[in-house]
Formats: structure tokens, sequence, C-alpha cells
């Protein structure tokens, strides 16, 4: 997912009977459905928690600009130009609202950003992917943003209450993104031979990596156990990966397309498709940094804060010299 | 068949009054595209894409029009994604490099204001389709001038390092702006019949705005007043070509393909 593989601190999810009263308060709440909200208290491993996942996720969206932004000067048709740049601006607003909800929890976003640039933070393995032909843009809506959905659609009923209001506004723009990706698709897999080829291989190249934004099987994960007590997590890796399948299978199959999995499979007894895992060996080397893409993805982001800096220098510049113009001209108005 | 509804100007003057505008448009449409993900700030990421994304709208619209009125069955695609440079129209300040984000910035400003002015004329327009697609577009132009004249100010009066790089930008961009004002005869032609002004009219006003903001800014307009001509001719810089080699790429590599 966009937070992949977040820590807890925790050992063990502890039982009520062994939480101190504010934390069985707390977990009370939680249990309710009630929302959480940024004054409240909280336990300071539910706060450190959050701030892994939710700046995870901010760093996804921004980053996530990058393969997109990389066909936006090549789109098409004009259209598709307009369509994929509200689609990227859109990724960039996400950003905004998520580094805006991790503030409320003590974090600056220049704070998360250091993270980032520094390689502390992490952000979707999905990004360091190449997007190499125009098909990549109809699969990295279809599929990524896709994916990305049946996430953020479960996260809308987070405890954290800024955090859920964040996923409820992204969920209504997440939509239209895997839209125009399909539309991209259809067109793609309906044209002549060389776009159905580019199609395909979208398809192909995007598959596995798709499956890995879900991260590792998590059943036995006590990290995962204590985000879902705490409702930071809603479902385990290996079922929304399942959903995903069975989601996207048929989306596949009435485009023409081939899924790249010799075992994927109807399986009535469990109701879902059997499928192959991705590599995860691979997944683990992208994490790490030896993706595709890794070097150049971090790179324009830590190129652009540092070719920024003069901009948002001048700006605060700026500021400090209109506060003072404004105390001078009170005082002499005095 | 021509749509023109005009008959004090030509058709070839109204399609080449159109493909100025929505030429303009696309080009430096395509210039601000390119920062996504890019930009010093995640607010500069989304004003850019929303800028970028008016002008290709308003593109879609002049173009869209251009080949109406051309009656040739090009639309506002096979326009932009067609046609060699030579056949393009925009003015050069559109297709200049962005460059640093000052530079990209001061581009913004001297065509938006430019623009603004030209805009709240064309809403006059004695063609009704020029005068509705110019208030459209002017309603988005009015927040882009806003916002380039306020961050101009802001850099210019900002520290020693933004002002320097803002004189810089306009410095080197001033000698690409005196084109937007000098008139042929196909803008007399179009001025005469009433559908856009004179560009030599428009020069007083935008001369104004650009003077009060750059005072503000604490910049410097430049002595020289060469200019720099031939984006109306499509005698354009070498950057254009490269421009559309890569705007094009899809539509000439596999033509006539639905995307
Ligand atoms: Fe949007
Ligand atoms: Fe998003
Ligand atoms: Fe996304
Ligand atoms: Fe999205
Ligand atoms: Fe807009």
């Amino acid at each position: 997912m966009y937070a992949q593989m977040v820590k807890t601190d925790a050992d063990r999810v502890r039982s009520l009977d062994e939480m101190s009263a504010h934390e069985r308060a707390f977990q009370e709440r939680v249990d309710r459905g009630e929302k959480i909200e940024p004054k409240e208290w909280m336990p300071e491993a539910y706060r450190k928690t959050l701030i892994r996942q939710i700046g995870q996720h901010a760093h996804s969206e921004i980053v996530g600009q990058l393969p997109e932004g990389n066909w936006i000067t090549r789109a098409p048709t004009l259209e598709r130009k307009a369509i994929l740049l509200a689609k990227v601006q859109d990724e960039a607003g996400h950003g905004l609202y998520l580094y805006c909800a991790a503030e409320t929890l003590g974090v600056s976003r220049d704070e998360l950003l250091a993270l980032l640039h520094s390689g502390k933070m992490k952000y979707s393995s999905i990004f360091n992917y190449p997007t190499l032909n125009w098909a990549d843009i109809g699969a990295v809506g279809w599929l990524v943003d896709g994916a990305a959905i049946m996430n953020q659609v479960q996260l809308q009923k987070t405890s954290y209450g800024p955090y859920s209001r964040a996923m409820i506004r992204i969920c209504k723009e997440e939509s239209f993104h895997q839209r125009q990706g399909y539309d991209i698709m259809m067109k793609m897999a309906a044209g002549s031979p060389e776009q159905k080829r580019m199609a395909q291989d979208a398809l192909n190249r995007f598959w596995y990596p798709s499956l890995m934004m879900f991260g590792p099987s998590d059943a036995d994960s006590v990290h995962s156990a204590q985000s879902m007590a705490w409702k930071i997590k809603i479902n385990t890796n290996d079922e929304l990966r399942q959903k995903f399948v069975d989601q996207t299978v048929p989306q596949a199959k009435y485009l023409g397309l081939t899924i790249p999995d010799e075992n994927l499979k109807w399986n009535e007894e469990k109701g879902g498709y059997d499928f192959s895992e991705p590599d995860w060996d691979e997944f683990f080397e992208v994490i790490n940094g030896n993706g595709p893409c890794n070097k150049e993805r971090l790179g324009a982001r830590v190129k652009a804060w540092e070719d920024g800096r003069w901009f948002r220098d001048g700006l605060n510049a700026h500021a400090e010299k209109a506060a003072a113009r404004r105390a001078a001209a009170k005082i002499a108005a005095e | 068949m021509s749509a023109s509804a005009n008959p004090q100007v030509s058709q070839e003057a109204m399609v080449e009054f159109l493909l100025r505008m929505g030429d303009s448009t696309l080009i430096l449409g395509h210039r601000v595209s390119e920062w996504c993900g890019h930009s010093p700030v995640l607010e500069e990421d989304i004003a850019l894409a929303n800028t970028a994304l008016d002008l290709i709208g308003q593109t879609q619209m002049w173009l869209g029009l251009a080949g109406e009125i051309e009656g040739k069955g090009r639309d506002a695609d096979k326009l932009a994604f067609l046609r060699d440079a030579v056949d393009f129209r925009n003015a050069l300040i559109t297709e200049r490099p962005n460059g640093d984000f000052g530079m990209t910035l001061m581009r913004q400003f001297l065509f938006d204001a430019y623009h603004f002015q030209l805009l709240g004329k064309l809403e006059g327009s004695s063609d009704a389709r020029v005068a509705e697609i110019a208030a459209k577009a002017k309603k988005e132009v009015a927040y882009h001038l806003e916002r380039s004249a306020d961050l101009v100010i802001r850099l210019g009066d900002g520290t020693d390092e933004s002002r320097k790089r803002m004189q810089a930008a306009l410095d080197e961009l001033w000698g690409y702006t005196g084109e937007l004002f000098i008139p042929d005869a196909v803008d007399e032609a179009i001025a005469a019949a009433g559908i856009a002004p004179n560009p030599a009219d428009l020069r007083a006003p935008w001369l104004a705005e650009m003077s009060a903001v750059l005072q503000d800014a604490t910049l410097k307009i430049p002595a020289s007043t060469y200019a720099h001509k031939g984006g109306k001719k499509g005698v354009h810089s070498e950057y254009l070509g490269h421009l559309l080699a890569q705007m094009q790429f899809l539509q000439r590599a596999y033509p006539g393909c639905t995307w």
C-alpha cells in the first residue's frame, strides 16, 4: 500500500487488563468506533505509528507525481494532457492533506521531508518502477490507484479523526483516477497492434509491483495486529491483495489482456482467485534502494528541494520584511 | 466551408489570429507542465499544474475554433500535434526554457500581464465566439496574474539572492516582450474588424502594470528596447523544435491512432 510495513514499537498486543487507565479508556473509545482528535490523550506509540504511516502515505503521493509526470509532456492528445495534469495535481493535493493531518500529531512537513530526503522514511515501492510507454499511464491509474483505493476506502473509517477526514477527501478523487487509467487501457487495448502491445507490456510490468503495494503477508505480524487494534489498519495485507486480484482479473479479461500469471485460477471454494505471489526478494531490494528508479525518484525530490531553497528563503525574508514594515508603520501612526 | 461570420476579415486572417492565441497558450502550458513534481514547494506543484491545465483548456478552445473556421477537417489535436515549428504562431517568450524557478515565474508574469490585457479587450470582440472564449479565459488568467505578480514582488523584495535571480530573469526575458506589441498586417486587419485590439495599444496598460509590480519588487526594467521577433511568422528559436519533438512524439510515431 502507500504505507507498507509500518512499525508500531509493539512486541505484542496487550489486553485491556494489562493497560493503564488512560490506555484502557483510549482503547475502549477506539473499540466503540469513536474518532480520536488531535488535542485528546493518545498513547505515544499510537501517535508515533500514525506519524510513520501518514508520513509514508504523504511521501508516496508526492513521489507518485514523478512516474506520471514523466508522460505529461508526451500525452498524445490535449484532452489526455489535461486529464493527466488534473490527476497529478490531485496527487499533490493529497500529499498536502496528509502532511496537514500529520502536523496535527506534532510533526512539521519540513521535518517529514527531511526524513524522506535522507532516506530514513520511505514511500511506496511502486513508484520506483519506470513508466516506459503511454499505456503505463493507463496501468498506473487502473492498477496503482486501484490498489490504493482498496486501502484508502477502508481507512476512511480509521480511528484518527484528521486522517479519516483526509481519506474521505482523497477517496472522492481517487475513483476519477482509476477511471481515467482504465479508459486509457480500453483505448490502447482496442487500438492498433502497437497500442495493444503497449497495453499488454504495461500490464506485464505493473502487475506484480501492484500486488507488492499491499506489502508482504502480515497475518502473523505483531505490528499489523497492533495497528488493527488501534484501527489505523482495517484489513490484513492478504485480504486486500485478494480483493484487488478478484476485482482486477475480470477487468483485464474485458480489456482482452492477459494477466502474467500461469497459476491464476478461479477457486470456487474460497470464492476468489488463486494467484502467484510476487517476488518478495525483489520487493525488499526495491525497498532497500535497488529498484529501477529509486535513485531517480529520490534524486528528483532532493534536487527540487535543494534548487528551491532560494525560493523558500526569499518568501520567508519577504514575510519578515513585510511584518517589520507593518510594525514600524503602526508605531509611526501612534 | 467557412464558419467565419465576420465579412470584414479574410478566413486566413481569422485562422492566423486564432492560431496565435492557441499556440501561445499551448506552448506556455507545455512549458509550465514540465515542472510537475519538481517545484520548490508542494503548493507550487499544485499551482503550476493548475496554470498549465487552464492554458491547455484555453488551447482546446482557441485551436478548436481555428480548425472549425479553417474548414479543412483539422481539430485542435491535429493542429497541436501535426504541425511543424514553421507553422506554429506562438510568441517567442512562451517557448523560452524554464530555467530556474525565477525564470519560469518571470516569464509567467510578463506573459500573464499581457494576456490579461488582451483578454480584457477580446471580451468585447465583434466576434461572439472570440468574446465567449475570452470571457472564460480571462477569469483564469486574472488568477494567474494575481499569483505571478505577487510572487515576483515577494521574491524581488526577498533575499539578495532571490532579487538577483529575479532581476537576471527579467533581463533575459525582456527582449522577448517587445514582439507581443508589434502589429503586422494580420493584426491590423483583425483590429480593423473589431475582433481584437491592435497589439500596439496594449503596450501602455501592460507597461503600467509592469512598472507598478516591478517597483514593488525592487526590480529594474532593462534599458534595452531591442525586441526579438519571429513567432508570428513561424520563425522560432531552436527550442521549439525540441519541445514539439517531445510533445508530438506519440502522434507522429503512431499516426492515426485513437488515444
Ligand atoms: Fe483536482
Ligand atoms: Fe492520491
Ligand atoms: Fe495516488
Ligand atoms: Fe490517485
Ligand atoms: Fe483553474
